[in-house]
């Protein structure tokens, strides 16, 4: 195929694309002596220098624990931890702060909602649905969740383009069910499920939602006050912000009736050797001394992409994707899986019948980086039919370049491995 | 040597395109398979042991990376003809050098599987490559 993009202006609102790496040192870097092309972007995103910055002036700064110092600096910290918060409520569009718990990423989020919301309202013979695409960080939480509360797990399947059926889902409808919990874009299959939708359904039948959005909010804007989602989780690290830190966004009245999931510092008021009372949102949820850093990191992260503008984002990086698309299929050997047409930037693929591993391997002599494997959705692959498929996953400080250079490499590792 | 060209030497990639002893072993229920759920790998064996109490044929089943496909053609080659001893030996040390729990360098002494020396520096190749072989340790009298 040809390299039809080239000369094809790259850009994200009116930056170039070549100027926005800039804002990346890591993608300067060379491995095995070819330039790295960063293409596992689901797995983490790579982190601008604002927010590398950021951190170290903290550390250089005005490190100290927040909360209870009386003191300059734990003032500081407090007033920029807290302020992260307030721009992670805008980011997301939450009514208030209070609703914004940071987390250590989505995974502890969804755990949270599994131990302490499933405490207050999951009683024996409810029903928690999900669906048969989701990562294994919101499938297990609820197994474990069922096996406490004497619950049962069903699935919305996956039809064979990848996306859910909620006609389907509508139709068998268990009246029992009182959490639906989903993925809003599929880390494996790139599907952009209509959780709008699937809210509207729930509360119509009086069962409350939970997204998982650690593959959404890095590359479009969601509200989800539009969404109308009880809960929604992400991770800091794959929207250019630090490792470690994540978010549960959750309506104030429901995180009110839950009650508190760990016990320690910060998230009491009163506390006698017998029994203690609980602070207020969103601290109530928030035990511990806190990752600092990396809401600090999070916050500045946030304002980066609001820099670039996320619907500047989105269109560049939709552009991108319909290049990887027109590259990939059809290409010798390909096999692509989901066929959504709602996608966001994440291709899963096999190459002839050569394994995921040593396709991965091969790329990464060629400098390229992608992800090789089951992705953390080990039942979605059974259903696709294949042990493991190679993942490519675009940011927006991808090329078209990098595209060409995968497509190309892919043709390579199929000589190599034939 | 590139680590690239280090893991896939010329008689990996040989037993990988040919590879030796495998076998469709129907007969064996799939869930008596050996797999990594890690990369999805799959690897029946079939041990026959002769009246001289040595491996007589082995032979496997699979499906799996290049390195994992190699090391279980590799391996069949390997312990054909070996006491039921020295085959539990030898997986032993074999596995023992790749996790480098014992001096990679045992591996020199082992003729063509010297090729999976290169493996010990990708850790997550580790366990294609000994796949084949904790499956020998389980398939052998007294494995478990």
């Amino acid at each position: 195929m040809d390299r039809i993009a080239t000369g094809k202006a790259q850009l994200i609102g009116t930056r170039t694309v070549e100027d926005v790496r800039e804002d990346f040192p890591i993608l300067d870097r060379r491995v095995g002596g070819k330039a790295l092309a960063y293409l596992d972007n689901a797995a983490t995103s790579q982190k601008p220098r604002e927010v590398l910055e950021a951190i170290r002036v903290y550390y250089e700064h005005s490190n100290a624990n927040v909360h209870r110092a009386l003191h300059t600096l734990g003032e500081e910290a407090t007033a920029s931890f807290e302020e992260a918060r307030k721009k992670i409520q805008r980011f997301v569009n939450a009514e208030k702060p209070c609703e914004i718990v940071y987390t250590r990423g989505t995974t502890e989020a969804i755990n949270l909602v599994a131990c302490a919301w499933a405490q207050r309202f999951l009683s024996e013979g409810d029903v928690v649905l999900l669906t048969e695409m989701e990562h294994h960080s919101n499938l297990v939480p609820w197994q474990l969740a069922c096996e406490r509360r004497g619950c049962r797990l069903q699935f919305i399947p996956v039809e064979p383009d990848g996306t859910l059926d909620l006609q389907k889902a509508e139709r068998s409808w268990d009246p029992h069910t009182r959490m639906v919990a989903l993925t809003h874009v599929s880390n494996v299959l790139g599907t952009v499920n209509d959780v709008k939708a699937v809210a509207a359904l729930a509360h119509a039948r009086g069962a409350a939602v939970l997204v998982d959005g650690a593959q959404a909010v890095p590359h479009f804007r969601v509200d989800v006050r539009d969404l109308d989602c009880d809960f929604y989780a992400f991770s800091s690290h794959k929207m250019c912000g630090p490792m470690g830190i994540g978010v549960l966004y959750g309506k104030e009245k429901v995180l009110d009736a839950m009650p508190p999931w760990m016990g320690g510092g910060e998230m009491i008021r009163a506390v006698t050797l017998e029994r203690s009372t609980w602070n207020d949102l969103p601290w109530k949820f928030e035990a511990g001394t806190p990752n600092v850093e990396g809401a600090i990191g999070l916050g500045v992260a946030i304002d980066y992409l609001h820099g670039l503008e996320l619907r500047h984002i989105a269109a560049w990086e939709e552009e991108l994707g319909r290049y990887a698309l027109q590259r990939l299929y059809g290409a010798p050997g390909v096999t692509l899986y989901g066929k959504a047409e709602h996608r966001g930037s994440a291709f899963s693929f096999t190459l002839g019948s050569v394994h995921a591993h040593d396709v991965a391997q091969f790329l990464d002599r060629e400098g390229i980086a992608v992800r090789a494997g089951h992705h953390c959705a080990q039942p979605l692959m059974r259903k696709l039919g294949v042990p493991a498929t190679v993942r490519a996953s675009l940011s927006f400080y991808n090329t078209f370049a990098e595209i060409d250079r995968l497509a190309e490499a892919l043709e390579g590792a199929l000589r190599f491995y034939a | 040597m590139s680590a690239f060209d280090e893991m896939y030497q010329e008689i990996v990639m040989d037993h990988y395109r040919t590879p030796r002893n495998a076998a469709r072993l129907d007969h064996i229920p799939q869930s008596m398979a050996h797999e990594n759920p890690t990369c999805g790998d799959s690897l029946k064996l079939e041990v026959i042991i002769g009246k001289d109490a040595r491996l007589e044929q082995v032979r496997f089943d699979g499906k799996g990376c290049a390195i994992s496909t190699a090391s279980a053609s590799l391996m069949t080659e390997t312990v054909t003809g070996l006491s039921v001893t020295e085959a539990r030996e030898l997986a032993g040390t074999f596995i023992r050098a790749l996790r480098g729990e014992a001096p990679i360098d045992a591996l020199d002494r082992m003729g063509d599987l010297v090729a999976f020396k290169g493996i010990a520096s990708f850790p997550v190749r580790v366990k294609c490559a000994t796949l084949a072989w904790h499956a020998l340790l389980v398939s052998l009298p007294g494995g478990n």
